[in-house]
């Protein structure tokens, strides 16, 4: 196999692509949005449950996409649990330099969540997939902002 | 004649390159074809040589540039064998001759509760121009189903027919599963019915030979750049007696016979439905692709593509994993696929990065997607110069997303 296609298909990617975590319904969820990538069809819908200190008590998503969106849907969904809603605009703001090849600065952010983001960060060399790693945390936005629906296009 | 497949991939320029280190293998030719060397030189010469504006000058360009574009209609009229070169009307694609007849005939001839009938395969292209008049008119659209291997029986469109029909409407071929429209027997069902019909022939005019009359088809519509000619020129075809009943569709130059403030006379048919300067450049290449297509001979073509299709599908078929979309009886040269691993987006890109440049998504054809329960599938779309080696090589990178989903 070509270096290039292991750089976005890494063996962290594929494991969160076929065994997604917190793949499931959310009893109680008082944030939720529904994330819709037009070009290729992928729909998310993500659920949360957010306290009273903005701390992001649970999340749990399900819906149909490549692998890249549903690895990004499910590491998000691990790395986000017990963070605060600022945390996890931070982290946004780091994905999405790192995924199109900004300047991503890690300074403070939890490292386990930036390796993770790091490992989707293969798609910098594959523009059309972008929105795909960031679908997610587009509809996380939306489900914070309490928007009902996002669209990546 | 024998049909020459390495010589006519030397015709188009564009395959001749590489795509991250591999030989390009264009697969998607469904979503639109390459030019050949003769479409690209016919274009520029004529800019070069003898561009002007049409039916407008006394000068000599003028007349030239009015000669030429006149001279294509003819040669349309043959290639899809209408009885008469005022049939040929030049669009900017397939889309606008569907809404030419959507918006002209449609409005001048539908009312509240008429029905327009469409298959669940149709693209949006031939459903939404049709929803937009229902919501504007009343109309009802009505759908044929789709059996699970892609096939549209007649029985279920003659079953879907009623007094209430005034137009069916529908594909020629899919654009995601191949399917052959039994077309000859619809337009015959829906002239029982006392209804017209449309023939959406997008995908299926480049894939075989078009005979309007032999279908009795009321109206055909396709686009120049599935046909290897250049975007922003596209047919309508309609009947002599229906297109001289039917109001512009657009209002401005070169449709008018004469115009002042009080009253404004319109031109006949085809003129009347081509408000302002056309894609003459386009045009002229649309003849160009018409002549080297017709050099080749169109059942050359779809004995070649046929043998692809016949390849390929066995070939990827054979692929543990991989299920083909689409196994109608009678098929163009659409191969659509799903992988149980892969998603059909994670399927385009490892195969783009193999050189195999194919479509994956919805296809403009979501009813459909919903239809069949699935989001999308990989379609690789065959054109008259794809070989052999190009199914190999599909199949090779399909092989290669199997070893990296495992």
């Amino acid at each position: 196999m070509s270096n290039d296609l292991r750089d976005l298909y890494q063996d962290l990617i594929l494991d969160h692509s076929k065994h997604p975590r917190n793949f499931r319904p959310l009893p109680g969820a008082n944030r939720e949005a529904l994330g819709h990538n037009p070009l290729c069809g992928d729909k998310l819908s993500l659920h949360l449950i957010v306290d009273n200190n903005d701390v992001i008590q649970d999340i749990a998503f399900q819906g149909a996409g490549c692998a890249i969106s549903v690895a990004s849907a499910s590491m998000m969904s691990e790395m986000l649990k017990g963070k605060t809603i600022q945390e996890a605009e931070k982290l946004f703001a780091y994905l999405h330099e790192a995924c199109t090849g900004g300047d991503a600065d890690a300074t403070g952010l939890d490292e386990d969540a930036i390796a993770h983001i790091d490992a989707l960060s293969g798609v910098r060399d594959y523009p059309i997939r972008v929105k795909c790693a960031t679908l997610a945390w587009h509809t996380l936005e939306a489900a914070l902002n309490k928007k009902k629906t996002t669209s990546t296009e | 004649m024998t049909f020459d497949v390495y010589a006519v991939q030397r015709d188009f320029p564009v395959l001749s390159q590489t795509v991250h280190g591999h030989p390009l293998v264009y697969l998607d030719n469904g979503a639109s074809a390459q030019k050949p060397q003769i479409v690209i030189d016919t274009m520029a010469r004529f800019m070069s040589d003898a561009y002007a504006n049409v039916h407008r000058g006394v000068h000599t360009l003028s007349q030239k540039a009015t000669e030429a574009f006149e001279g294509v209609r003819p040669i349309v009229q043959r290639f899809i064998n209408a009885a008469h070169e005022d049939e040929i009307v030049f669009t900017r694609n397939t889309t606008e001759s569907i809404n030419l007849v959507a918006q002209s005939w449609g409005r001048a001839n539908l009312k509240k509760g008429d029905e327009v009938l469409i298959t669940a395969l149709e693209h949006h292209a031939n459903i939404v121009p049709w929803q937009m008049l229902r919501d504007a008119l009343g109309i009802v659209l009505r759908v044929v189903p789709v059996t699970p291997e892609g096939d549209v029986r007649i029985e279920d469109v003659r079953a879907a027919l009623s007094d209430k029909t005034k137009l069916v409407a529908v594909a020629h071929t899919s654009n995601v599963l191949g399917t052959v429209l039994p077309i000859k027997e619809i337009v015959q069902a829906a002239h029982d019915a006392g209804a017209l019909a449309l023939i959406d022939g997008a995908q299926g005019v480049c894939h075989d030979a078009s005979d309007v009359q032999a279908w009795d088809a009321d109206f055909f519509c396709f686009s120049g750049h599935k046909l290897y000619g250049p975007t922003g020129i596209g047919v309508l075809y309609g009947k002599r007696a229906l297109l001289a009943e039917m109001p512009p569709y657009q209002g401005g130059g070169d449709m008018i016979s004469s115009v002042s403030f009080e009253k404004t006379l319109y031109k006949d048919p085809p003129y009347r439905f081509e408000a302002g300067t056309p894609a003459i450049v386009e045009v002229l290449g649309l003849r160009a692709a018409i002549e080297y297509l017709s050099a080749l001979g169109m059942q050359n073509i779809a004995a070649h593509e046929h043998a692809l299709l016949t390849y390929a599908t066995q070939k990827l078929a054979a692929i543990e994993g991989v299920r083909i979309v689409g196994q109608a009886k009678h098929k163009a040269a659409i191969l659509s696929f799903v992988m149980d691993q892969a998603h059909p987006h994670d399927i385009g890109t490892i195969l783009d990065r193999c050189g195999v440049a194919i479509r994956a998504g919805h296809h403009c054809a979501q009813p459909l997607m919903d239809h069949l329960g699935i989001v999308a599938t990989a379609r690789a779309s065959f054109g008259l110069y794809n070989t052999i080696e190009d199914v190999d090589a599909l199949v090779a990178a399909v092989t290669k997303v199997q070893e990296i989903f495992g």
